[in-house]
């Protein structure tokens, strides 16, 4: 009957409490909304970051990542590979040769990374491949018909992921295609020191130009087809500076880098995180800061509460004098006005908590589009200018249990005060 | 048999503040089972103060009082709630329900925080409303009732923990006669036929008239105790 009483007592000042649960409401939604915005920019840095940049784990040479010399090459990079991938958890790895170079068009020039791959074995590693548009499947996916249409497309299109038949084909990504004024099929020569310590350089041709959120990357890394590059590199096409190792089941990525390190104690295994401290350190910092921002929400709203609980004691001085006249104890007087606080609190936040579920289902659908204001500036940080909001269950049971203890500790002095009273003088109270 | 014995009742009220003030200024009075007793003065005579230590809501500054044998100052303040839960009915000049329940909800309420089990509560409810009357009204809540019936539910609600006596003070103060009148009715008869002990602190002729014993009190002292059988 107590937490009965509670409840009902809450709605005698039907509109003093309503404004109550309105605050709550909106500030429960709106830190909400503020972490599900963050957590799905994180969430997206991270996702863009595994899939299309680093994979999950890399291995070197020791001194390679310090100083990526052409020499510092892995031994045994098939049997690498055979090992990743016969360990728990591990999709897929593949082998590449990473090279610095200089890429020239005769617009301008810029210092790159050359990787040498396999086109079809690094598709099970990496999705970069799908930002790169195949012009006849893109046209497919968008059912044109008109041929000036189609043609409009295929101007603009970025080509294919190695489809192309020409010789020594080369992906290079959008902003350094911009920078060399390139386009599918321009001519670019790639420039950089061979295996036997001399300067080398080939002509490559544009396949495909990609384009993924994070312009740094598009601006520093090219991809060819290895066998091209082991020949102009002069070095065996079975050899590789790189292997990279997509995970199936994240959570069992640190048991996978202690067997290879173990299985390879000469060679520099290295987590995503390790390899992007920047983006690890997103991912940790913001979940720190918006617990903290959470916390800051509650504990302004939570004077609101103590305010109206402090009133709400002060009113009801005689009834609660006549509570403790017929019986009841401190504990249920006590109780009965923390639970008015607690319910009071928890209607609020379930409010904003149901209300916030909704938007943040709807903009995880369809995205907050900020590529008008600042599309530039985000991309620069490798973050995708349109946000899809996500926020897991554990975060709304968080939130719960914050709430239920601002509830508490917002109604522990109205509480206190009410025990206080002496009925008879609370009896006497006009 | 007395159910109250008050030895040599003294209250001084002194909060450090002002002068101190004498409430009671040594009480003896015993009060038996059945009785149905007014405590009559003027204000400030310290009739009301009598009945807060009657109802061990306040606490002596010397004397005893016994209830049922068992000495209140000697019990810790949890004890006596409990005892005042389960010994003790109070009717209260403004009523004083709890606004948000209903009638019948109002003299659960105390069974209630005595641990009875619902079906229990609602059936002596729904009796305890019938004997004051108010059967058909169960369900509305204190707002829809009028002034005798709300003191008419009080009065429900202070037999509902079948008490050892029940102190009304001032039960018909705000009341207009006709409803004064019903009230005291209803009491007389509970006190009649069942035996319950009423002690009023009063103003009221009329719940005078309706006594059968008269505690005058005055400057904190009895000045006269008179019964009155033929009431």
């Amino acid at each position: 009957m107590i937490p009965s009483l509670s409840w009902k007592n809450i709605w005698r000042n039907k509109v003093r409490s309503l404004v109550v649960i309105g605050a709550m409401t909106f500030g429960i939604f709106g830190g909400l909304f503020t972490w599900a915005i963050y957590v799905g920019m994180t969430e997206s840095r991270v996702k863009e970051a595994l899939t299309k940049e680093v994979a999950h784990i890399q291995i070197h040479d020791l001194k390679f990542l310090d100083n990526p010399e052409i020499g510092l090459k892995l031994p045994d990079p098939a049997g690498i590979v055979r090992f990743a991938e016969g360990l728990p958890g591990v999709q897929a790895a593949a082998d590449r040769l990473k090279i610095v170079a200089m890429i020239n068009s005769s617009a301008a020039s810029s210092g790159v990374n050359i990787y040498g791959i396999d086109p079809e074995k690094e598709k099970r590693v990496s999705e970069l491949y799908t930002s790169v548009f195949d012009s006849l499947t893109l046209t497919a996916k968008l059912k044109l018909t008109d041929p000036a249409v189609i043609a409009a497309y295929l101007k603009d299109s970025t080509g294919s992921w190695f489809g192309s038949t020409q010789r020594n084909p080369v992906i290079v990504g959008e902003t350094l295609a911009r920078k060399l004024k390139l386009k599918i099929n321009s001519k670019v020569v790639l420039t950089f020191q061979s295996a036997d310590g001399n300067l080398t350089g080939g002509s490559y041709r544009v396949c495909g130009i990609y384009r993924i959120d994070n312009t740094l990357f598009e601006e520093m890394n090219v991809y060819v087809r290895k066998p091209d590059l082991a020949t102009l590199a002069m070095l065996p096409p079975e050899q590789a500076h790189e292997v990279a190792i997509f995970m199936k089941d994240g959570k069992l990525m640190n048991t996978a880098i202690q067997s290879l390190k173990s299985e390879y104690p000469d060679l520099e295994v290295m987590s995503w995180k390790m390899l992007l401290p920047d983006v690890a350190m997103l991912s940790d910092l913001v979940e720190v800061s918006l617990v903290v921002i959470m916390i800051i929400i509650l504990a302004a709203l939570g004077f609101g509460i103590v305010n109206t609980m402090l009133m709400v004691v002060l009113e009801r001085v005689k009834e609660l004098g006549m509570l403790m006249a017929i019986g009841m104890n401190k504990t249920r007087v006590f109780t009965m006005i923390i639970l008015e606080s607690v319910l009071l609190c928890l209607t609020g936040a379930g409010i904003g908590m149901i209300f916030g579920a909704i938007v943040i289902e709807i903009f995880n659908k369809q995205g907050i589009d900020l590529s008008a204001f600042a599309q530039k500036g985000m991309e620069a940080w490798g973050f995708n200018a349109v946000i899809y909001t996500s926020l897991s269950w554990t975060y709304y049971l968080l939130v719960a249990m914050l709430v239920i203890i601002t509830g508490l500790a917002a109604s522990a002095y109205p509480a206190w005060k009410a025990l206080k009273l002496n009925p008879a003088d609370a009896l006497r109270t006009e | 048999m007395n159910i109250i014995e008050i030895n040599n009742l003294v209250k001084i009220y002194d909060d450090r503040k002002s002068v101190p003030v004498t409430a009671i200024n040594g009480i003896t009075l015993n009060f038996r089972e059945g009785e149905f007793t007014t405590i009559v003065g003027p204000s400030g005579s310290g009739k009301t103060t009598l009945l807060n230590m009657l109802g061990g809501l306040d606490e002596p500054t010397s004397g005893k009082i016994l209830i049922d044998q068992v000495d209140l100052s000697q019990l810790k303040s949890r004890e006596v709630i409990d005892f005042r839960m389960h010994n003790i009915g109070f009717v209260f000049q403004a009523y004083n329900l709890i606004p948000v329940l209903t009638a019948l909800e109002n003299v659960e309420f105390i069974m209630h925080l005595q641990g009875k089990p619902k079906a229990e509560r609602q059936q002596r409810a729904r009796e305890l409303l019938d004997q004051v009357g108010l059967g058909d009204r169960l369900h509305a809540r204190p707002g829809k009732l009028s002034g005798g019936q709300q003191q008419r539910v009080a009065v429900a609600r202070a037999l509902a923990s079948k008490p050892k006596f029940i102190l009304a003070d001032e039960p018909t103060a705000n009341l207009d006669s006709k409803s004064a009148e019903t009230l005291l009715d209803i009491m007389e008869k509970l006190n009649h036929n069942e035996k319950i002990t009423f002690i009023f602190s009063t103003h009221d002729a009329r719940v005078v008239a309706k006594a059968h014993r008269v505690i005058t009190v005055e400057d904190g002292l009895v000045r006269s105790d008179v019964d009155y059988p033929e009431h």
